[in-house]
């Protein structure tokens, strides 16, 4: 596959190089808000949506910065515009679902230092990625974060059920699954291009 | 052990200590864990991640310190978020300046480092209520304790992974490394298990805590 397609940098994102699973971004929404199917689901939505807002905005600031010559201010602008995203998704669901943004808690304006959003805008603009591209990468990227979610709470939801060791309780036991499923996505280096 | 609100807390060994074992980021709150399983794949990344990390810990902490009367309640947030952008900027070139071949590897982690939840967690929850001198101890004490997690996995890692340590061969030629450690599932695993022994410990003293004060009484 042509690395530069829109279609093979979509199925990068999300399965060979899974933000979560492989590149190891934004792990504490990852390991916070796992533990039911549906929160993580919501969170998986919130998250791609800001994930989509910062990866135009990310875009447009990077050729605005570029015109003027004042790149190393990129760093600051990018965050800035990803607290801004937070903020409004954050209103948005505070009108509309009272009920999850309780579930929701303090992990909703921790989107914000959510690595794999920042990290997302960052790669894209490593690698140059024109505007259509951008987008195939944001995509890819929220989808991955959400399988990655939605996977995780799947297993622990059926672990509350399991008669675990006592030590193994809580965060140890969520970081060798995490472990087990990262192993079983390095499989999909097969589809091609391990490491871009 | 932890700090009231709004109450200034005398500096004392334990404003130090308390990064390193009882608060430790890492293996107690469980903060930045990205970094610390993204650059743990060797000793020298650990390191330098560590001090980098270090850095724009104390200089935030100092920052938001002496500016905790200016900073309106409001906008609180976001002006941590660009105070500790400024210094990751400049952690971000002073590496690429003193050693290109860290900078690679490390790649886009030390300008993640802005969405480090531990830096941001000290500002708000520690820096901007305490004086400049707690501040600054307390963020060397975490910084201290981060660094030292990042070389509990780093050295573990690379030692099974390629047999290595610091690039210096520690088993012998016929050694078999254990190349899924230092591959992404290895850092998921080499950390769960340090948390499964750190759970251990607490266990053990816990069961022996009652019996010990049986004995004495």
């Amino acid at each position: 596959m042509d690395p530069n397609s829109l279609i093979f940098i979509f199925l990068n994102a999300a399965l060979i190089n899974n933000f979560v699973l492989a590149l190891f971004l934004g792990l504490c929404p990852f390991l916070g808000v796992s533990a039911k199917r549906e929160t993580a689901w919501n969170m998986g939505l919130a998250t791609m949506f800001v994930m989509l807002v910062s990866s135009v905005s990310a875009y447009g600031i990077n050729w605005l910065l570029k015109e003027l010559d004042i790149e190393f201010l990129r760093l600051i602008c990018y965050i800035a515009v990803i607290a801004s995203a937070v903020q409004l998704v954050e209103m948005t669901v505070k009108k509309f679902s009272p009920s999850l943004f309780r579930a929701q808690g303090i992990f909703l304006p921790l989107i914000t230092t959510n690595c794999a959003i920042l990290g997302l805008a960052l790669f894209q603009t490593f690698r140059e990625y024109n505007f259509l591209q951008s987008l195939a990468f944001s995509i890819g990227a929220g989808v991955g974060f959400t399988i990655a979610l939605m996977l995780m709470a799947g297993l622990r939801e059926k672990l509350e059920l399991a008669k675990v060791p006592s030590v193994s309780q809580g965060a140890a036991m969520s970081l060798m699954l995490a472990g087990l499923l990262s192993l079983a996505f390095m499989r999909f280096a097969g589809l091609g291009g391990s490491h871009a | 052990m932890s700090v009231l609100p709004n109450q200034q807390e005398q500096i004392t060994a334990d404003t130090f200590l308390r990064g390193l074992w009882q608060e430790n980021p890492v293996f107690v709150m469980l903060l930045g864990l990205c970094p610390v399983l993204a650059v743990t794949n060797s000793t020298m990344n650990a390191i330098a991640m560590g001090l980098a990390t270090t850095f724009v810990l104390v200089a935030s902490s100092t920052l938001v310190s002496l500016l905790r009367k200016a900073i309106p309640k409001q906008v609180r947030i976001a002006t941590y978020i660009i105070i500790i952008a400024t210094f990751v900027t400049m952690v971000d070139y002073l590496i690429q300046a003193i050693s290109l071949d860290l900078y690679n590897a490390l790649g886009a982690f030390i300008q993640l480092i802005v969405a480090n939840c531990v830096i941001l967690g000290r500002a708000e929850a520690y820096a901007s209520k305490q004086k400049v001198g707690a501040a600054v101890v307390n963020a060397f004490g975490m910084g201290a304790g981060f660094t030292i997690a990042l070389l509990c996995l780093g050295t573990v890692r690379e030692l099974l992974g390629a047999g290595t340590i610091l690039g210096f061969q520690i088993f012998s030629a016929n050694f078999e490394p254990w190349v899924v450690m230092i591959l992404p599932p290895g850092g998921f695993f080499v950390l769960g298990a340090w948390l499964l022994l750190f759970e251990y410990l607490k266990q053990r003293k816990e069961r022996k805590l009652p019996n010990a004060e049986g004995a004495t009484s």
